[in-house]
Formats: structure tokens, sequence, C-alpha cells
């Protein structure tokens, strides 16, 4: 029992940390673009700011339901 | 008008978070008196692993401070004093079969029982001795919470508004300097952009809600302070009022965009729609899960960095020494991130929340008449 409680444990801190590289992939790409494209027009950089924030908070909505779940394991 | 409204939505925020407290509770009561017979015939299964977590860490147990500093509790504890500790307790209000009982937490914390009602050891919650169902509106750490920072924003933006009134068409004074470049902002940046020609009737909500959240975190970040928003019944609540409003506010096109998206051929709108339909939920409670987790995630970080000097310096006192110097200068790192964390998860939640209801109350291109 405690082998198994101590690999799902493993198993929940490896999803954590999966769930750190995927948000970090996808902010990493919506903030390269954003700032790529705030650096060919830079009027337009109040709305790509703008943009970027909501898309982040998307993509990290989703990486924490990844860590969600990790903490559940953990928890329960 | 609008302070009306203001006021109203942050005291239907409080009456509906003491009911959310109080309806968890009862669900977790339940669980746990479910759980008791369980666990009685697999107590021995459970004793060795409880024993292997505590001796793991010898007599610091992190994981349990961590919970006990993020979670909701009936007493309020600033910090403690060797063993002593330094707070206060809260009264417990339960309604059970025989009528309401409000009580000082105290009377039942060392672990006796009050007109039935006794806290369980395992699990921290209060249990009734009979097992009868019951449910606990207390006022708990949450909850005082609440209703210290809803007071605090009451007065500062009814005395705010109050100088606007008195003194209209003039310079700022004094905090209205403050408070009046996030108001703007909020209006230009969130408002009007999302919500374009209505926006004056959302405005007050998102003004709640955009201070609610900002004030909460910073009040969760000082230390002996209540974890409100990293709480799910907090976040649901506040989610819940942004679904309710979408609900209320959408119009003919709005649900036309989800069951029948216009310019889309049939094979793939049978896809379509369930996907639209699923997220007329999954957006609000996105919205809870974002907030909750990110404001959890910061607090937890600090706590286990702190932790972490404690760890080990049960170890070798030099190297809990070592870790205390690099603990407290990451520790500070992270309460900078978390100030950060605390605006921008405010900004995000009121951005998406306009968002949601600009998509509701649009009014919609009308390409397909002009043909």
């Amino acid at each position: 029992m405690l082998l198994l409680e101590t690999i799902g444990m493993a198993g929940a801190g490896i999803g954590a940390g999966l769930a750190a590289i995927g948000a970090a992939l996808g902010v990493g790409r919506i903030g390269g673009s954003a700032l790529e494209s705030i650096a060919r027009q830079p009027e337009a950089a109040d709305n790509i700011r703008t943009n970027m924030i909501i898309m982040a908070a998307f993509v990290e909505g989703v990486a924490l339901l990844g860590v969600l779940t990790c903490m559940l394991i953990v928890f329960k | 008008m609008q302070r009306i409204t203001n006021i109203v939505v942050s005291s239907l925020l409080a009456i509906s978070l003491l009911v959310f407290n109080g309806s968890s509770a009862v669900y977790a009561q339940e669980a746990s008196i479910a759980a008791e017979k369980v666990d009685s015939t697999s107590a021995m299964e459970a004793e060795p692993t409880s024993e292997a977590g505590a001796e793991k860490t010898g007599k610091f147990n992190p994981s349990d401070i961590i919970k006990h500093h993020v979670g909701d509790a009936h007493n309020w504890e600033f910090f403690k004093l060797g063993d002593k500790e330094v707070g206060f307790n809260l009264p417990c209000i339960i309604y059970g079969p025989n009528g309401i009982s409000i009580f000082s937490f105290g009377k039942i914390a060392e672990g006796e029982s009050f007109d039935g009602y006794s806290v369980d050891h395992h699990t921290h919650k209060i249990v009734r001795e009979d097992g009868a169902t019951f449910y606990d509106i207390s006022i708990t750490k949450n909850v005082l919470s609440l209703l210290i920072s809803a007071f605090l924003l009451i007065f500062i933006f009814l005395t705010i508004a109050k100088k606007y009134k008195s003194n209209p068409n003039t310079a700022p004074t004094g905090f209205q300097n403050a408070l009046e470049p996030i108001i703007l902002f909020v209006q230009d940046e969130i408002a009007k952009p999302m919500l374009g020609k209505k926006y004056m009737k959302f405005l007050p909500y998102l003004l709640t809600v955009f201070f609610f959240i900002w004030i909460n975190n910073m009040l969760g970040l000082i230390p002996g302070g209540a974890n409100l928003t990293g709480n799910t019944a907090c976040t649901a609540v506040l989610a819940g009022i942004t679904f309710l409003l979408i609900m209320f506010s959408s119009n003919k096109h709005y649900w036309r965009h989800i069951f029948a998206m216009p310019g889309v051929p049939i094979p793939v709108l049978i896809i379509l729609t369930p996907v639209e339909i699923l997220g007329i939920f999954i957006k609000p409670f996105a919205l809870m899960l974002r907030l909750f987790a990110n404001i959890l995630s910061g607090h937890m970080i600090i706590l286990t960095v702190v932790s972490l000097i404690f760890i080990f310096a049960e170890m070798n006192v030099g190297l809990g020494w070592g870790t205390a110097v690099f603990s407290m200068v990451f520790g500070v790192f992270m309460f900078c991130i978390e100030l950060l964390v605390g605006f921008v998860q405010a900004y995000i939640f009121t951005i998406l929340s306009a968002l949601f209801i600009g998509e509701a109350v649009h009014e919609g291109h009308h390409e397909e008449a002009h043909h």
C-alpha cells in the first residue's frame, strides 16, 4: 500500500511538472508572437497587449486544471 | 444608484459565501461520518502510512502546517508564541435539529462537546454526536475576512463617491487621487472595449469584482491573514454571479450563435453546438478555477519555501541557517510576484467577465440581411 501511495504521489509530482512545462510553452509562444507583432507595428501595442493577456489567461487556466488534478491526488 | 448596486452586489457576495461555506461543511460532514465507519475497519492499514508520513519529517509536518495556513478555520490564529496560540475564537452558528445554536468555538475547541456538537479529531470539522444533519453557517476565518474586506470597500468607495458628489468638476484630492486612475483604467480598458455602448450597466459589477478580488488577494498575503480568494467557495460564488449576469443579459443573437452559429455547414454544426453548450458552463468554471489555483498556489509556494528551512534545520542546524538565507530571499521575491499576481488575476477575472458579458449583449453584425 505504501509503495502504491508513493507511486501515486510521484505521479502527481510529475503531472504538475508537465503542466508547468505546458503552461510555459503556451505562454511563451503567446508572448513571443505578441512581442514580434508589437515590433512590427508599435502603434497597436495596447491592443496587442490586451489580447495577449486574455490569451495567456486561457492557456494558464488549462494548465491550472492539470495542477488541480495533481493537488487532488496529493490531498486525497 | 450605482452605489446601491455596489452595496447590493457586495452583500449578495457576503450572503452567498456564508451559504456556500455552510453547504460545503454539510457535505463534508456527511462524507466524514460515512468515512468514519470505513475508517474503523481500515484503521490498521491507515496507521502505518500516517506514522510513516510523520516520521519522514519528525515533529515538523509541513503539509499539516500548510493546510492549516491556507484553509478555513473556526478560530483566527495570528501566530504562535512557543506553544501558545495568539488569536481568537470565532462564533459557531449552527442550525440543527434543535434550532439555532450560537456559541464560541472555544467551547468545543479542546475536544469537549457543547449542545451535541464537537470537533472531530481527524478531519477537524464540527460533527454532531447523534449524526443528524445540520447546517453550519458559522462565522469562520474566511467569512470574517470577507466581511472586513466588504466593509473596507464600502467605506472607501462611499467616501470617494461623497467627495465626487460634493465637489463636482474639481481636481481630485487625497485618496481620490489614488483610486481615480484605477477606476478609469477599469472603465476605459476593460468595460468600454468589451461592452461597447452598454458599458454603464455593467460597470458597477466590474468595478466591484475587480476591487473585491484585488483587495482580498492583498489581505491574504499579510502574514496571519485569511486566504479568501484561494478558496473555491469564494471564487465559485464570484464566477456564479458572472454566470447569472451572462444568462440574464443575453439576447437572441447570443443564443443563435450558440445553437446555430450562422455561416457554418451542418456537419460542423453537429460538433460545434454541443461544444458551445458545454462552453456556457466551462467558461465561468474556468474563471473560478483560474483565480483559485493562482492565489492558492502562490500562498503554498511561499509557505513551502519557509517550511523548507525547518525541514532542513531538523537534519542539520548549519544547513538550516543556510536554507534560511536562501528561503528568505526567495520568499521576498515570491511575495513581490504574489503582489503582481494579485493585481493580474483581478484584472483577468474582470476582463474575462466583461468579455463574456459583452458576447452576451453583442448586437450582431447583420451581415446576412444585407445581401
